[in-house]
């Protein structure tokens, strides 16, 4: 679990992140959302290590993050997984060097056992028969899965996803959203995704966070969510002509 | 760049493929370019030595002289600097743009240590590179000058051993070291420190190539005052 205590960070004195304080359980996928520029990104960077908060705690299984020592954040960090916006995978490398990688850089594995497992994550991930494929040879999806497999190969404890289904057509992205709430259960991880992704809502939002402005303005998952009279969350939520058609129509038929 | 270095297993294999990719992969540029400017150099020489007094050995003695002290070292160090510092600025500024940096961070890696430290190893190779091209050079000016019949090649090889201070050798050494190391560095800063896209990774490549080569003439200035004056 990942709990976070009236975090704040200011760029330049602007304040990003305004007191921001929740909870990222254990085998769930959190999701935080909201418009652009309304903190998520630096919300998960900060989740990560990559800012420090100006003020407030971060948590990781009841550890905070501030207070340990460089070798154990190095720890915590390597049992993070993350699953980057544009896959950020290492060009140089093919997708089963690329799997393998956390567990050449972080285990004392064998070669052996490494090519195993790499093996085992490509199948969970149906990647099967991509192995020796270079990045840029493969679409999109697969680079997205290829994303997820090199983050989960070293059985992390934390799953941080950002935006992972931005530029997949809506059935991909589908099937990106369904391997991660999958593999959360099974892996029992903390997953958090960052998203404005309104399928994503809701169909994996078992516990999401709604930013607006540096602020948390709404916590629920993805039932809530369609239900709330939260006047923010039906203006993002219900931004699109379609969906405002179905939440009338929806309203009509409960008159 | 030294903390949390990485793991030797790995970083042994980067250090190979950067000398594979900086050093060997240069070796055919190179070649092709000392063989010739060897040869003109040589050419030139011969062409403008005209008066008959003047020894026809002293086409080999300048043609060695402008290898060993200027051409290979410091000229061949500006072309490197197009070749290996416009590879080195857009691998580094291209995993900055695609966030690979940060995975690498994410990750609890060293990226300063995993990107750079290889490519500053690999440059100590670099005064390899510079022996070869001192070799072809004289061996193309050999050529040029016997084959195109401005002297023999008794006369060329007499040139090359005549007046021959072993310190020179020393000094085009130390020069090609720190050029190595600029090489390496200068363009690693402008890839690592590089903000923006795709266009910017464009802009940072001939950046570093011009501050490159401004840094390498200079350092050669004062080099050249400090060990020859």
């Amino acid at each position: 679990m990942i709990e976070v205590r009236d975090i704040r960070k200011s760029f330049d004195g602007k304040e990003v992140l305004k007191g921001i304080s929740t909870k990222y359980e254990k085998g769930k996928t959190n999701l935080i959302i909201g418009q652009s520029g309304s903190g998520k990104t630096v919300m998960l960077k900060t989740l990560l290590g990559v800012h420090t908060p100006d003020s407030g705690q971060i948590l990781f299984d009841g550890q905070d993050y501030a207070l340990l020592n460089v070798e154990e954040k190095r720890e915590i960090r390597t049992e993070i997984g993350m699953v980057f916006q544009g896959s950020a995978l290492f060009d140089s490398m093919n997708v089963e060097e690329n799997i393998a990688f956390p567990l050449k850089m972080f285990t004392q594995k064998s070669d052996q056992d490494i090519k195993i497992r790499v093996q085992e994550v490509i199948e969970r991930v149906n990647l099967n028969g991509a192995n020796l494929k270079m990045p840029s040879e493969i679409s999109g999806g697969m680079q997205k899965r290829v994303a997820i497999a090199r983050a989960i190969v070293n059985n992390p404890k934390y799953l941080f996803c950002d935006e992972p289904n931005s530029g997949l057509d809506p059935k991909t992205a589908i099937v990106i959203d369904e391997l991660i709430q999958e593999i959360t259960h099974e892996y029992q991880m903390t997953t958090v995704i960052n998203t404005h992704d309104m399928n994503s809502v809701l169909q994996i939002g078992e516990h999401i966070v709604f930013l607006k402005n540096g602020k948390l303005v709404w916590t629920g998952n993805s039932q809530e969510i369609m239900h709330t009279e939260n006047e923010d969350i039906i203006d993002f939520v219900y931004s699109s002509d379609l969906l405002k058609e179905i939440r009338n129509f929806h309203n009509t038929k409960k008159i | 760049m030294f903390k949390s270095p990485t793991k030797w297993r790995i970083m042994k294999n980067l250090i190979f493929k950067e000398i594979d990719e900086l050093i060997i992969g240069s070796l055919g540029i190179v070649c092709f370019l000392s063989f010739f400017i060897g040869a003109v150099v040589t050419i030139q020489t011969a062409l403008n030595l005209n008066n008959p007094i003047i020894p026809k050995y002293l086409i080999g003695f300048t043609a060695r002289q402008s290898i060993i002290l200027e051409f290979s070292p410091t000229f061949i160090s500006i072309i490197m600097a197009g070749r290996m510092g416009s590879y080195i600025t857009s691998s580094i500024g291209t995993m900055r743009v695609t966030e690979q940096i940060d995975a690498l961070e994410v990750m609890g890696i060293n990226s300063l240590n995993y990107l750079v430290f290889p490519k500053l190893i690999a440059a100590i190779t670099y005064p390899f590179l510079i022996t070869i091209s001192m070799f072809i050079g004289i061996f193309g000016g050999y050529i040029a000058g016997v084959y195109s019949g401005y002297l023999s090649s008794e006369e060329f090889i007499f040139g090359l051993q005549d007046s021959f201070i072993p310190y020179h050798i020393t000094y085009a050494f130390i020069k090609t070291a720190v050029f190595g190391f600029l090489l390496a560095t200068i363009p690693s800063f402008y890839g690592y420190y590089m903000q923006g896209g795709a266009l910017e990774v464009g802009k940072a490549s001939t950046q570093s190539f011009v501050w490159t080569s401004v840094a390498i003439i200079l350092v050669n200035y004062i080099l050249t005052q400090i060990l020859l004056s």
